[in-house]
């Protein structure tokens, strides 16, 4: 191979493993400062020993995380939460996207301009008025009829199944399909619900693996704001709120970082099922683009 | 049964009239070719009858019955698309039975029917094949399985075989002619290739801006074409088209000689020029030729030809093969 090639080749790997690095950093300090005591994580913080697994280790963390919360309890309910979400959203979303794409109905695009819209206004402006309204909605479950969607699991999953997003990723994806296999499946006798279930979601397989996961994180990961506004009882609590239990009286950083190293493992767990659908779809998008 | 009747039919995509009042009667058993250049609105009018799209006025008849507002499942219609539509997730099997597992028949009618269009179309042994596996000429068979398994009134080809090489064409060509005289179906094809009209029609309907120009069968448009789009259109080589001294000789605005009418002369000829291009054939040669004041004229001589590119040549064509047109009409004499 030619010297400049060779020189070319070795920037390029630097590069990588330099945006690698940005990425992993973070974590590895967060899992081996989960492994220090309080003492010797800060002393550790201004060198390179915060990345190495030195010292007093011991996971003497965790098992004081787990007395001080209740993780697995706030784990079952993100997780019982996002999930509930993530299925609900990937039918609406796709379903609409469906409509958006395949059906002829008057004002589709204006209706789409006003969804398409809403991916501008942050969550933060629109938290009021949200909580005015799922405080006053009725509900009835199996704890009977209440006059408010406040400290329950419904009010942290219903205004969250649709969003922009989703919805747009889907139309982008069902433009790209050839609409010749909608034909068919018409001539062939399918109802439009049965052209959406049997030809269209069979061929979504990437955007639907790409959708859950960007839902997946922007669930999983944001349950703070609301949930704070919404929840007041435990029972209900994800884990993000679960935080808050380390921050009374005295500080403890590395039941902290035990506490996010273990709330972290669903996340990756989620996403290396799926990382292989996602890869393809970002890297067809791409082609396509 | 499968008589298609086109009445009054008109198709506007918004401002634009792409249809402007055709009429048209498909007999009930025919292979029907619809046929024109780009743009003509052949495959609109397919679409049209399939349902995929909106009628703007006019009436769609199927057997006398009017179809024009229903929808494309219950038109008693299959259709063959350009790109095959196959169903890439599903098997050989499947796609060739999704219409029968859509109207809930019992697994083993399925099963029967889909090994009776497999045995037609010599697919028994790929119904367990993804789409993908498949070459071109065994996916466009698939398709056409699916739309045999459906038992329609009318089979609808949307520019089948544009996608296939020019050998599998050729075949192709053959295996849907023979298919159509064994299930005896009407069938209406869209092509832009006057050969796949010339060798597979009953009957041909040559299109033009959304207007018929001609129809008839492949004899008669080659023949007798009743306007000068269709003599340029059908034929290859194309017809010559001469105006100006030849034309007026023969009392009419333009004048129309097919290749295989023109002939060398010997004894000084009507046309006088220099050869351009040769093509040896085989059995018989083109030559183009250059003639003063005229396009490239083309010559089909049967047999070989000892001439080379550059050497003068006389035409002459008898009177008894013109093609005479005023105002791009024919005119009989």
């Amino acid at each position: 191979m030619p010297v400049h090639k060779m020189v070319g080749l070795a920037l390029r790997y630097l590069l990588l493993i330099w945006i690698a690095m940005i990425f992993i950093f973070p974590i590895l300090f967060m899992v081996v400062s989960s492994l220090k005591p309080d003492l010797q994580l800060l002393m550790d913080s201004s060198s390179l020993r915060a990345f190495l697994p030195v010292g007093d280790i011991s996971f003497n963390n965790y098992t004081s995380a787990f007395d001080r919360a209740p993780i697995f309890f706030f784990i079952f309910n993100s997780v019982m939460i996002t999930g509930i979400t993530i299925v609900c959203s990937l039918f609406l979303c796709s379903l609409s996207a469906f409509s958006f794409v395949f059906l002829t109905w008057k004002g589709k695009g204006v209706v789409f301009a006003i969804i398409l819209a809403t991916f501008i206004v942050p969550f933060e402006t629109i938290a009021i008025p949200l909580l005015l309204i799922v405080n006053n909605l009725p509900w009835i479950g199996l704890e009977g009829f209440k006059t408010s969607w406040i400290n329950s699991y419904h009010v942290q999953i219903i205004p969250f199944i649709a969003d922009a997003l989703t919805i747009f990723l889907f139309v982008q994806y069902f433009r790209d399909l050839p609409k010749d296999l909608v034909e068919a499946s018409r001539i062939d006798g399918a109802t439009w619900f049965q052209v959406y279930r049997r030809v269209i979601i069979p061929l979504s397989g990437p955007i639907v693996a790409t959708a859950a996961i960007l839902k997946f994180l922007m669930m999983y990961n944001n349950q703070l704001l609301w949930p704070i506004m919404v929840v007041q009882e435990e029972t209900y609590r994800p884990v993000m709120l679960g935080l808050q239990y380390f921050f009374q009286l005295n500080t403890q950083w590395g039941e902290i970082m035990a506490y996010l190293t273990i709330i972290t493992i669903p996340v990756l767990l989620f996403y290396l099922v799926l990382q292989k659908a996602f890869i393809a779809s970002i890297a067809s998008t791409g082609i396509k683009g | 049964m499968g008589h298609v009747s086109l009445k009054s039919l008109n198709k506007f995509y918004g401002d634009l009239e792409v249809i402007p009042n055709l009429d048209l009667e498909i007999p009930e058993g025919s292979f029907t070719v619809l046929v024109g250049p780009s743009g003509c609105g052949k495959s609109t009018i397919l679409r049209l009858i399939a349902g995929l799209e909106e009628v703007t006025k006019g009436e769609i008849l199927i057997d006398g019955n009017d179809v024009t507002y229903l929808e494309p499942s219950q038109r008693k219609i299959a259709m063959v698309f350009q790109s095959y539509a196959l169903y890439p997730h599903m098997t050989v099997a499947e796609n060739i039975g999704f219409g029968l597992t859509l109207a809930k028949l019992p697994k083993n009618d399925i099963r029967k029917r889909v090994l009776e269009a497999a045995k037609i179309l010599q697919l028994e042994d790929l119904l367990e094949r993804k789409p993908k596996a498949l070459s071109g000429g065994q996916r466009q068979r698939v398709a056409i399985g699916r739309a045999i398994t459906r038992n329609p009134k009318v089979f609808l080809f949307d520019e089948p075989l544009s996608n296939l090489d020019a050998s599998l064409r050729g075949q192709m060509r053959v295996e849907l002619t023979e298919l159509h005289s064994q299930i005896k179906a009407t069938m209406i094809y869209v092509t832009h290739d006057q050969v796949e009209a010339m060798t597979m029609a009953d009957q041909i309907v040559v299109l033009n801006e959304g207007n018929i120009e001609q129809v008839g069968n492949p004899m008669e448009l080659y023949e007798f074409p009743q306007t000068l789009f269709v003599a340029r259109f059908i034929g290859s080589p194309k017809m010559n088209i001469f105006q100006g001294k030849v034309a007026a000789k023969y009392q009419c605005q333009t004048l129309g000689v097919r290749p295989e009418h023109m002939e060398i002369s010997h004894d000084g000829g009507i046309l006088k020029g220099s050869i351009r291009h040769i093509e040896k054939l085989g059995a018989d040669t083109l030559i183009y030729s250059q003639i003063s004041g005229y396009d490239t004229v083309t010559a089909r001589i049967i047999g070989k030809l000892e001439m080379n590119i550059g050497d003068p040549i006389n035409l002459k064509f008898s009177d008894n093969h013109v093609h005479r047109f005023n105002d791009g009409i024919r005119i009989d004499s």
